[in-house]
């Protein structure tokens, strides 16, 4: 990904910012335009919302093939998250042996190193999820 | 809207082939169904090719006038359609439209992908750019560890079973074990399936489909003109396209596909049929799981019953549905842009009666599913053996 691209949307990046239509009310992340519920409706009436970064785990996998830009972190566990806001962010679980991850299982998110654009460009950072509770060894 | 007959087909040998070039897959592949369809040059009114990436996969935009001007076609408008994985599926669509329209007569459709010029990483990264590049892959989502999440959903929420996803494996290899165009005409045992290793658990190395060289191509014409033309007609009964989020995340059911029920929906109100009548359906089984998943949003079985009924043997060759006779994009082979096209030339084959070993007895409706990225776009065609 290049610096702008990664650039414009790090305000969603480093503090989870969404969106909440002001007609029905529900919450999306990354922010969008125009509400699919509303519609047209919709449109100049989406107003920043802020995440506050819990959720539960609704769906999760351990990557053994890697995205090449996470060769160094194989295997990793990625997993879709349901968030309190009723809106759902692919990210990955970090901190936590695989076995020890289960569906519904909450966690919050961190911000974290996602990746860097050379060996010596710039470094990208973004959340990732940590378990809120503690994990008993 | 006329009715509209595929009178020709064409594809290449799918795989790893080293020798041979993008323009090389889609010419041998579109002279090859011009010529069984029986039909010359200087009658071709148009030219659709469906490809995913051949920017990225080989440097070169703008393919669809390349193929046709080293086809000998130069003269012959071409477009290429991209929609991911349902590239080929929605180039067809396209293709039936302007028949069924009235705006042309004979239209040739192709696909191709040329995936083995770059390594396998880098194949499985342009793959994985269908999915949301800024929202799902910078996190570190990969196109395999996406349909890895879906499985696990299904198999928590529907008690779907590993051994259910592998019975999907070992019966799409069975059949292309009778296909000699397959990739891998060759069976496999059951527990090779189980024990391979883990690319995104739950899927196994076994449970993801290859990623392929090849071509493929339809003649279509009127089906009032079939006559005038020596290739034996199958009949398109009818198509519909389905859509949705383009982030798996951003789906209500991470178990369903939307996409596929949407397309199926309108494809049977089409042809006036319901998903009993089908004989046989090639789906878009590029994962094991995307298989079971197909068959139930198709309306084939109960949501959550894919997995047993696959097991139960209820899809295999001449069972209740014939499911993927040709081996799938597992064993078939995965040329993504092509696989759309290959679907619709195995219903061909099959309504045709030219299947050999994997016929399907008195096969009257084939349906095809091409799914896009990880269900955002999905096509379905339904075909009928011609009748006089």
């Amino acid at each position: 990904m290049t610096t702008p691209r990664f650039w414009r949307e790090i305000e969603q990046r480093y503090r989870g910012i969404g969106v909440q239509c002001e007609i029905c009310d529900r919450v999306y992340f990354p922010p969008r335009e125009i509400c699919p519920h509303c519609r047209r409706e919709s449109f100049g009436k989406m107003n920043e919302r802020e995440l506050s970064g819990k959720g539960k785990v609704l769906t999760y996998t351990e990557v053994h093939d890697p995205h090449p830009d996470f060769k160094m972190l194989t295997p990793y566990i990625m997993a879709i998250i349901e968030m309190e806001e009723d809106v759902r962010v692919t990210g990955q679980i970090v901190d936590i042996d695989y076995e020890k991850v289960e569906t519904g299982m909450e966690v919050k998110a961190t911000m974290r190193r996602l990746g860097e654009e050379s060996p010596e460009g710039i470094i990208y950072y973004g959340y990732k999820f940590t378990p809120i509770k503690e994990i008993k060894e | 809207m006329r009715d509209v007959a595929i009178i020709g087909i064409g594809e290449t040998q799918i795989g790893e082939l080293w020798d041979k070039s993008l323009r090389e897959l889609g010419i041998e592949a579109g002279l090859k169904a011009i010529r069984d369809a029986g039909v010359s040059g200087e009658e071709v009114d148009m030219l659709y090719v469906g490809n995913m990436s051949a920017g990225k996969l080989i440097n070169q935009e703008h393919v669809a006038p390349m193929i046709a001007d080293y086809a000998g076609l130069d003269d012959v408008p071409a477009v290429r359609i991209e929609s991911g994985g349902a590239s080929g599926g929605m180039a067809l669509a396209e293709g039936y439209i302007s028949v069924a329209s009235g705006l042309d007569d004979i239209v040739v459709v192709g696909g191709a992908e040329k995936m083995t010029d770059v390594n396998d990483e880098e194949a499985k990264k342009i793959l994985s750019s269908t999915a949301d590049q800024e929202w799902e892959t910078v996190c570190g989502a990969t196109f395999d560890s996406l349909h890895a999440m879906m499985a696990r959903y299904h198999m928590n929420k529907y008690g779907t079973t590993k051994e259910q996803l592998a019975e999907v494996i070992v019966k799409n290899h069975s059949n292309a074990s009778k296909n000699p165009n397959a990739q891998y005409p060759r069976e496999i045992p059951k527990n090779f399936v189980m024990n391979a290793p883990m690319v995104s658990d739950p899927l196994g190395m076994f449970d993801c489909a290859p990623l392929s060289d090849g071509g493929a191509a339809v003649v279509l014409c009127p089906a009032e003109y079939v006559d005038s033309y020596k290739g034996e007609p199958v009949k398109i009964l009818g198509a519909g396209h389905g859509a949705d989020h383009i982030a798996l995340h951003d789906r209500r059911e991470i178990g369903s596909m939307k996409a596929t029920r949407i397309a199926a929906e309108k494809a049977f109100e089409h042809s006036k049929i319901s998903p009993k009548d089908i004989d046989l359906a090639e789906v878009h089984d590029n994962y094991s799981i995307s298989e079971i998943v197909a068959i139930e949003d198709l309306g084939f079985f109960k949501k959550g019953e894919g997995g047993q009924a696959t097991e139960d043997g209820r899809t295999a060759l001449n069972s209740e549905v014939s499911i993927n006779t040709s081996g799938g994009l597992k064993a078939k082979g995965q040329p993504v842009g092509a696989v759309g096209i290959n679907q619709a030339i195995e219903a061909t084959i099959q309504l045709r009666g030219d299947a050999g070993d994997r016929q399907v007895e008195d096969a009257r409706y084939g349906l095809t599913h091409n799914v896009g990225g990880t269900g955002a776009s999905a096509v379905v065609h339904i075909f009928e053996r011609w009748s006089e």
